[in-house]
């Protein structure tokens, strides 16, 4: 053990070095479209969760309930080898033809993401006065348009910091779709490993650069807080 | 223009408006008063059904409000309503906030809501607070900027639920002297208010509320000089005495 030599150039040069970074690609490609979609999806099931029609609540409810206490990597599963059967043949000869990895594993994440999402936007709902939807009414407006111009943006800015950590798991969580051979950072960090015995070295690598995107993202969002929503001051 | 016909509401066991009648005419100025919990800002908040009403009729602008099929998101663009928090949209500018329903419910240009907003802000006064934001105004400026905004829609009706409760006694002038220029411009205006020298200047009537109930209605002169209810003469004492 004492024995190891250190090389850190497979990692920093060369054809690994080319491997890491296509892998860092994918987990970048993957953890920005899911975190876009589960954004949007989840503001949906947390309006639908407050709707005032019954069986709307009931089944974002459902929804949320069951997305949430399942594994992520069963999901994950379930729509790559489970919803493959379920599925008409031409679709599935679509997805072949595509990639039909990524696309599940974008689902997968999506869905399970947009569940704690939706509760974070929840909560941020339930902070702002009641009399912000009456003065939105009051004018006129729907309570979906009330929604959508009054109430959601300001519950989103409180939401922020817990945005940030489902913003962080889920760029952390796509790791799970090397599982069904997604070709995204972790994959390649193991291919080099297989190939030179350099596991150190090229797990050290992929550790480094989640810790690199994971601060990134916190920046960014905490910029787009500060500068571009930064009018709103604390009430 | 408004007509309540033996209306009642509860909340739970409490009798909140208790057998109302009451009808105010276009351009008519109608001041409501009373202690607190006599049911005055519940009557207000029914007008645009911020409050449904459980009993009677209630027909405003001729819309029947009981009636379920009534389009109420377009009868209350027809009528302002004025907070007594103000309830300005704090994520949005001055500008922002009278401009946003003019442009996404009147369907107004950009435009032409914000050339009719800076006109609105003229009136009011604060031209030169477009760009701020509501938490960068005192308590009387946000207010007129929420008048502003509700008189963007052209309202035919403005409703006022204590206006000037919230605010500091040196903000209170402004706020009602941008309500009196109203006031003479012809609105019709229902007030919720504890300014009796408001209601003895401007107001055509005044209404006197106690335990759900209209125990008086009457010219301001005459309520203030010859007030005929017990306790609309305990409630002008307790609102007009310099202590208090």
């Amino acid at each position: 053990m004492l024995k190891y030599q250190f090389d850190w150039s497979v990692v920093t040069s060369g054809k690994y070095f080319e491997w890491l970074l296509s892998g860092l690609s994918t987990t970048i490609q993957l953890s920005l479209v899911s975190v876009v979609l589960s954004f949007l999806l989840g503001l949906l099931i947390a309006v639908m969760r407050m709707s005032s029609i019954k069986p709307v609540r009931w089944f974002a409810h459902g929804y949320l309930e069951f997305f949430r206490n399942t594994p992520l990597l069963v999901q994950i599963f379930f729509w790559y080898f489970g919803s493959y059967k379920i599925l008409p043949t031409v679709i599935n000869d679509w997805l072949n033809r595509t990639n039909f990895e990524f696309g599940a594993a974008v689902i997968a994440l999506t869905i399970y993401t947009s569940a704690f999402i939706a509760e974070d936007i929840r909560s941020g709902v339930r902070s702002i006065p009641k009399e912000q939807l009456e003065a939105a009414r009051s004018s006129g407006f729907s309570y979906i348009r009330s929604m959508q111009y009054i109430i959601l943006p300001q519950a989103v800015r409180i939401t922020i910091p817990p945005l940030i950590n489902q913003f962080l798991n889920l760029t952390k969580n796509s790791s799970l779709a090397m599982t069904i051979g997604v070709m995204e950072l972790t994959y390649q960090a193991r291919q080099v490993e297989s190939y030179t015995f350099k596991g150190f070295e090229a797990f050290t690598a992929a550790t480094l650069v989640y810790v690199v995107l994971s601060i990134a993202i916190t920046i960014m969002v905490t910029y787009y807080d500060k500068i571009v929503l930064s009018p709103m001051k604390a009430r | 223009m408004i007509t309540f016909k033996g209306v009642h509401k509860w909340f739970k066991d409490l009798h909140v408006l208790n057998d109302i009648n009451l009808h105010v005419n276009q351009g008519e100025v109608l001041v409501v008063c009373g202690p607190s919990g006599s049911g005055k800002s519940t009557l207000i908040r029914t007008i645009n059904k911020l409050e449904p009403i459980n009993q009677g009729t209630l027909i405003v602008d001729g819309l029947d409000l009981s009636d379920s099929k009534a389009d109420i998101n377009k009868l209350r663009a027809e009528i302002g309503f004025v907070f007594q928090q103000f309830n300005l949209y704090p994520h949005l500018s001055v500008m922002r906030n009278i401009t946003l329903a003019p442009i996404k419910i009147r369907k107004m240009s950009k435009n032409g809501a914000e050339s009719q907003a800076m006109m609105l802000l003229e009136r009011v006064g604060l031209i030169e607070k477009r760009d701020a934001y509501p938490t960068q105004l005192s308590g009387g400026q946000q207010q007129r900027v929420a008048i502003a905004r509700a008189l963007a829609m052209k309202p035919r009706i403005m409703l006022f639920d204590e206006p000037t409760s919230a605010l500091d006694p040196e903000m209170i002038g402004e706020v009602l002297l941008v309500m009196k220029d109203l006031a003479q411009s012809g609105m019709t205006m229902i007030v919720v208010t504890h300014e009796m020298g408001f209601a003895s200047e401007v107001s055509d009537r005044v209404v006197f509320m106690d335990e759900g109930q209209i125990l008086e209605e009457a010219a301001p002169d005459e309520f203030f000089k010859n007030p005929k209810h017990e306790r609309a003469q305990q409630f002008l004492k307790e609102v007009l005495s310099p202590m208090h």
